[in-house]
């Protein structure tokens, strides 16, 4: 076979099994494409030994007729995921060379399922950012340019910018990703690939570095709804290790696709018409729903009225959990750590010296919403709204809407150094669509749209009931059916 | 609300993060931005509703009280910066 990057996860399934192609040869194809594209920067940490020995155990089970369901397919996982025996560093320098001496749940139900793991892929700094730029190992090169503009740097968008862009440049088949606030669907949006963000508690979080406990989910990232939808069906299942993992059968969410979408209501909640919204933007969305409208599905206008306030929400219940769950990076028991004169000397001088500036600013946030006397006004209220984001939610939904549709971002991906440089809140801008989701712990999916007039891809964004994942990826493929074909990027960035 | 130098280094300690005199400005207007941006829930009437504690409506989940892991003191300290036998070895902490 000539160039098997250029295959889907689904063609490379389907020609393992009639044997065109053997596993090694696949997963060869994609170390010789990660080795030629350092140029992106999408890897923090390249496994190649280990996944030529797991294709080289899918060879000998596929020559036996027991191919498991993802058999011999090489994948990219996102560096918040602990790898047993590899380097996990959440994109930070204060995990240093912590090495898992354990496997994540969600990765690991990739493995037992037969997949080879190409390595380990770059990310904003304990995922917190929206263009990779936080990342102490240097921002990810999105494999898209502007038109005309060929000296750009595009970013990948973020957290899971290594996913989006590695999968986009066919570096991995499909990726693992993670989103608290929009961390799959933005850079899906971004990079033309397909994010979906589950229903919070569909997969475990164990053994996944924490942000925000309550938002946090993880999810795929790949470049068709086919291929996301297989691998969120051997991501997702119960594990008696995450208390809030729910214990339901995983359905077969390769199932949905193509299934039809006839006489499903969608909603499209008019808040999102945000002032100033693009005309680009609107048009998108505009022809998304004339598209489901062609596959039979009936558009009504709904409301959410508190959809304003989800990302000011948001910016007090992300840091307050984090700067909890960040409080174990204490120089203690794994990571770095500085010199003091005392104890805490050394915890504030391994925190200052271990975490960067983004991670800093969220954890000094947190603590303040959380001190006392700023508990009530700013926590409790947030969490308040919070109640009120979801509800709007649950009324849309008991009012007899199978789904949402939405932008998935307000703009295309735009250069590195381009925004949030003088104003923080600038880049939290870019999950404004995405956030509410997070918010209301329900699924959400991104598919490419198109391109737009600069030449980078668009998203639209879907939101389904808790637990209906297969409405959803029944609803993007019949997006994906319509929708203009987005080429493979040319690859500028290859060192032959 | 918002935030003077004085709290912004309160902020820092509790938060076990060293901070330069040289940085405190720089921090100060930053989290001025955040908070002036989070502003805008005040104007929302949140009486009588409930804070969110649950994403989704979900029951504790409870096991029974067993051992089921353990005997693996190595493992934990297969990480730590500094060790000695089966202990993480910090500064002195008592007098």
């Amino acid at each position: 076979m000539s160039d098997p990057t250029h295959l889907s996860l689904a063609e490379a399934r389907d020609a393992l099994k009639s044997k065109q192609l053997s596993a090694v040869e696949l997963t060869q194809a994609h170390i010789d494409a990660i080795e030629k594209s350092r140029a992106l920067n999408c890897f923090i940490t390249e496994t190649p030994e280990l996944a030529l020995a797991q294709a080289r155990e899918s060879d000998a089970r596929l020559a036996q007729g027991e191919a498991r369901p993802l058999e011999g397919l090489p994948l990219g996982i996102k560096d918040l995921y602990c790898s047993k025996g590899v380097r996990t560093t959440a994109a930070s320098r204060i995990l240093d060379d912590f090495t898992p001496t354990y496997e994540s749940t969600v990765s690991a139900n990739l493995l037992r399922d037969g997949a080879a793991a190409l390595g380990k892929l770059n990310l904003d700094e304990f995922a917190m950012g929206s263009s990779n730029e936080t990342s102490a190992f240097g921002p990810v090169v999105s494999p898209w340019r502007r038109a005309g503009d060929p000296d750009a740097k595009i970013v990948p968008g973020g957290s899971s910018g290594g996913s989006s862009s590695a999968v986009a440049a066919h570096l991995c088949l499909g990726a693992t990703a993670t989103d608290t606030g929009g961390s799959i669907r933005q850079p899906a949006a971004f990079t033309g690939t397909v994010g979906i963000k589950p229903t919070y508690g569909r997969c475990s979080r164990w053994g996944i570095v924490a942000f925000a406990s309550s938002l946090d989910q993880a999810g795929p990232i790949a470049r068709t709804v086919r291929d996301a939808a297989i691998m969120l069906r051997s991501m997702a299942g119960h594990d008696p290790k995450d208390t809030t993992s729910v214990d339901a059968p995983v359905p077969d969410y390769e199932a949905a696709i193509g299934a039809s979408v006839k006489g499903r209501r969608i909603g499209v909640p008019k808040e999102y018409r945000l002032d100033g919204m693009s005309a680009e933007i609107a048009a998108l969305w505009d022809q998304g729903a004339a598209w489901l409208k062609d596959a039979g599905a009936e558009v009504v206008e709904i409301s959410l009225p508190h959809t304003r306030y989800a990302l000011p929400t948001y910016y007090i219940i992300a840091p307050a959990e984090a700067s909890s769950n960040l409080a174990r990076y204490d120089g203690v028991r794994y990571g770095r750590r500085e010199r003091g004169r005392d104890i805490i000397e050394m915890y504030e001088k391994t925190r200052a010296s271990g975490f960067g500036p983004e991670v800093r600013r969220r954890i000094m946030i947190g603590t303040y919403v959380l001190s006392a006397g700023y508990y009530d006004a700013y926590y409790v209220r947030a969490q308040k709204v919070r109640s009120l984001i979801k509800r709007d939610f649950d009324e849309a939904f008991a009012a007899g809407v199978d789904a949402v549709l939405t932008p998935a971002t307000p703009s295309t991906a735009f250069a590195q150094g381009e925004k949030g440089a003088a104003d923080p809140v600038e880049m939290y801008l870019n999950d404004v669509f995405t956030v509410t989701v997070n918010m209301a712990g329900l699924p959400g999916v991104a598919v490419p749209g198109g391109l737009a007039a600069n030449g980078l891809p668009l998203g639209l964004q879907l939101i389904g009931r808790p637990f209906d994942e297969e409405t959803l990826f029944s609803l993007a493929a019949a997006i994906e059916q319509a929708a203009p074909k987005i080429e493979r990027p040319q690859p500028w960035w290859r060192e032959d | 609300m918002s935030v003077d130098s004085a709290t912004v280094r309160r902020i820092a300690h509790l938060s076990r993060i060293a901070i330069e005199d040289g940085e405190v400005e720089r921090l100060r207007g930053e989290l001025n931005a955040i908070l002036a941006f989070v502003e805008t829930l005040s104007e929302v009437d949140v009486d009588g509703v409930e804070p969110l504690t649950s994403a989704l409506p979900m029951q504790m989940k409870k096991r029974v009280d067993v051992v089921t892991d353990g005997g693996i003191a190595d493992d934990i300290l297969a990480n730590a910066p500094l060790r000695e036998d089966h202990y993480f070895v910090v500064p002195k902490v008592v007098e």
